[in-house]
């Protein structure tokens, strides 16, 4: 039987923003500051590894449908 | 309408005129026309050669491109580059070129622009919310009680301005001067390249020449001094170089934010249901905002050509310049659901109005800042608005697209 806290932790949802690509426009920084934080040239990154709180999958999938250089991947 | 030196357009596919009035007073119309007509990338020999790519896939991969185009000449002006040069052999050229870092290429861009984002992060602009908070009520207090206001010459004009000239360390009585500035640089690329003009120039020039001298003898906690003390490779940065900057903060930062927010209020005015649902939920302001970014970007950059080539079934020549307009790219149906409908509660919006690729605006923080507190104390002020018909609202000419003048009847004040 498979142990059920890895199984949840596995099928939670994870953001990542491709650093190559961000330009910084800051969309899901002020879409969602629960998962993503900018550093201090005003690029983002993703918070906790990426790890969305399954509260938070809405907003986690409206900052991937707002970045405007398809920056953010999400991973199931 | 005032025509420019090419005089009028006889077909926009293949003589478009950017800098002609009529272009900016009816562009939905022109570029729709273009693309029902199989037109992706219209082209224009005015300008000494310009082509104008539609489509959001089109402007994206020319905007990723910096190696084929170049950015040494963001604004299109009658004079090539090479024929530019000639009358100024001192004018930076690439890879850093005259307004660094938006003329800059890389390598060179990347040092130069990292330079200035510290100061534009959001957690640095986030502070500035009460300062145009306070600007934004001064010019409503400042109207007085009159029915009958220009929303675009009494608010949206100042607003940018006052924020730039306090963070650059100008003096905010020449506000005035750096409007006039604009419309010399931006809206004037179509007129005579005369001797009132150049003289124009000229007095610009020694404005700011004087600014950092003054500011090299006396330093200040500003952008100016911030500048001056700035290292690139290990060097000072060139007195040339902190002077296109600066002329480049205070032209970019005045009369994009300023049509941004002048936009918006047109749309408020004109649709009634739209104000009312942001009057009784401020809190939907800053999506409606993105809205108002994508149906009415500002903005349309440009690149150089560097070298012959066939692009997408064109042949451009080295030196030809290229438009690219963000906001056509905005209005692409393969990228948004019915691009042509302003939905204030869109909430897939991923426009390209503060552009794509390594050039994103580096101001496009404090922009959408302005823009959410200038539209928020508007409507807390003026709950109830409309269009004064007895006037016509006037549209900037050039690449950067805006009301100049907004005749609001004021129904209801708070």
């Amino acid at each position: 039987m498979s142990n059920p806290l890895v199984c949840s932790y596995a099928m939670r949802m994870r953001v990542h923003v491709d650093s190559s690509k961000c330009q910084g426009h800051n969309r899901c920084y002020a879409l969602a500051p629960e998962l993503f934080d900018v550093d201090d040239l005003g690029n983002a990154f993703e918070l906790n590894d990426g790890v969305v709180p399954a509260a938070l999958e809405d907003k986690a999938r409206l900052a991937v449908a707002n970045c405007p250089e398809f920056a953010i991947t999400i991973e199931d | 309408m005032t025509d420019t030196v090419y005089g009028p357009v006889t077909d926009w596919a293949t003589d478009f005129d950017h800098g002609a009035p009529e272009y900016n007073a009816n562009i939905h119309q022109i570029w729709d026309d273009l693309k029902a007509a199989g037109c992706p990338i219209a082209h224009t020999e005015r300008y000494g050669g310009v082509w104008l790519p539609l489509t959001h896939d089109l402007v994206k991969e020319i905007a990723y491109d910096p190696t084929r185009f170049s950015s040494l000449t963001p604004v299109v002006q009658q004079l090539k580059p090479s024929q530019a040069r000639e009358l100024d052999p001192d004018a930076l050229g690439a890879p850093i070129g005259p307004v660094p870092p938006i003329s800059s290429d890389p390598p060179f861009h990347a040092d130069a622009r990292r330079i200035l984002l510290p100061a534009f992060s959001p957690k640095q602009i986030d502070p500035w919310r009460s300062e145009v908070e306070q600007i934004c009520n001064k010019l409503i207090d400042d109207m007085g009680d009159a029915d009958i206001i220009d929303a675009a010459v009494q608010y949206t004009q100042h607003i940018p301005v006052l924020v730039v000239a306090q963070m650059v360390g100008l003096p905010l009585s020449d506000a005035d001067r750096f409007r006039s500035w604009v419309d010399m640089v931006l809206g004037g690329i179509g007129a005579e390249r005369n001797e009132e003009r150049l003289a124009q120039f000229e007095a610009m020039d020694a404005y700011l020449t004087k600014h950092i001298e003054d500011h090299i003898e006396n330093p200040r906690d500003d952008l100016t001094t911030y500048l001056l003390n700035s290292e690139i490779f290990g060097e000072k940065l060139s007195p040339r170089h902190v002077f296109g900057t600066i002329l480049l903060l205070i032209i970019a930062g005045i009369d994009t934010t300023w049509s941004g927010i002048g936009s918006s209020l047109w749309h408020l005015a004109s649709n009634p249901v739209d104000r009312r649902r942001l009057v009784e939920n401020p809190e939907k302001i800053p999506t409606a905002v993105e809205e108002f970014l994508r149906a009415y970007a500002p903005v349309t950059m440009a690149r150089m050509v560097t070298d012959d080539m066939e692009f997408h079934g064109v042949h451009m020549k080295k030196e030809d310049r290229v438009l690219l307009p963000f906001p056509a790219a905005n209005r692409d149906e393969k990228q948004f659901a019915n691009p042509a409908v302003v939905d204030i509660e869109r909430e897939e919006n991923r426009h390209a109005a503060f552009g794509l690729g390594i050039h994103r605006c580096i101001g496009s923080n404090l922009a959408r800042l302005e823009m959410n507190v200038a539209i928020e104390v508007f409507l807390k002020r003026f709950p109830d608005f409309e269009l004064d018909n007895s006037e016509q609202v006037t549209w900037s000419s050039g690449q950067v697209r805006g009301p100049r003048n907004l005749p609001f009847r004021i129904n209801v004040r708070a």
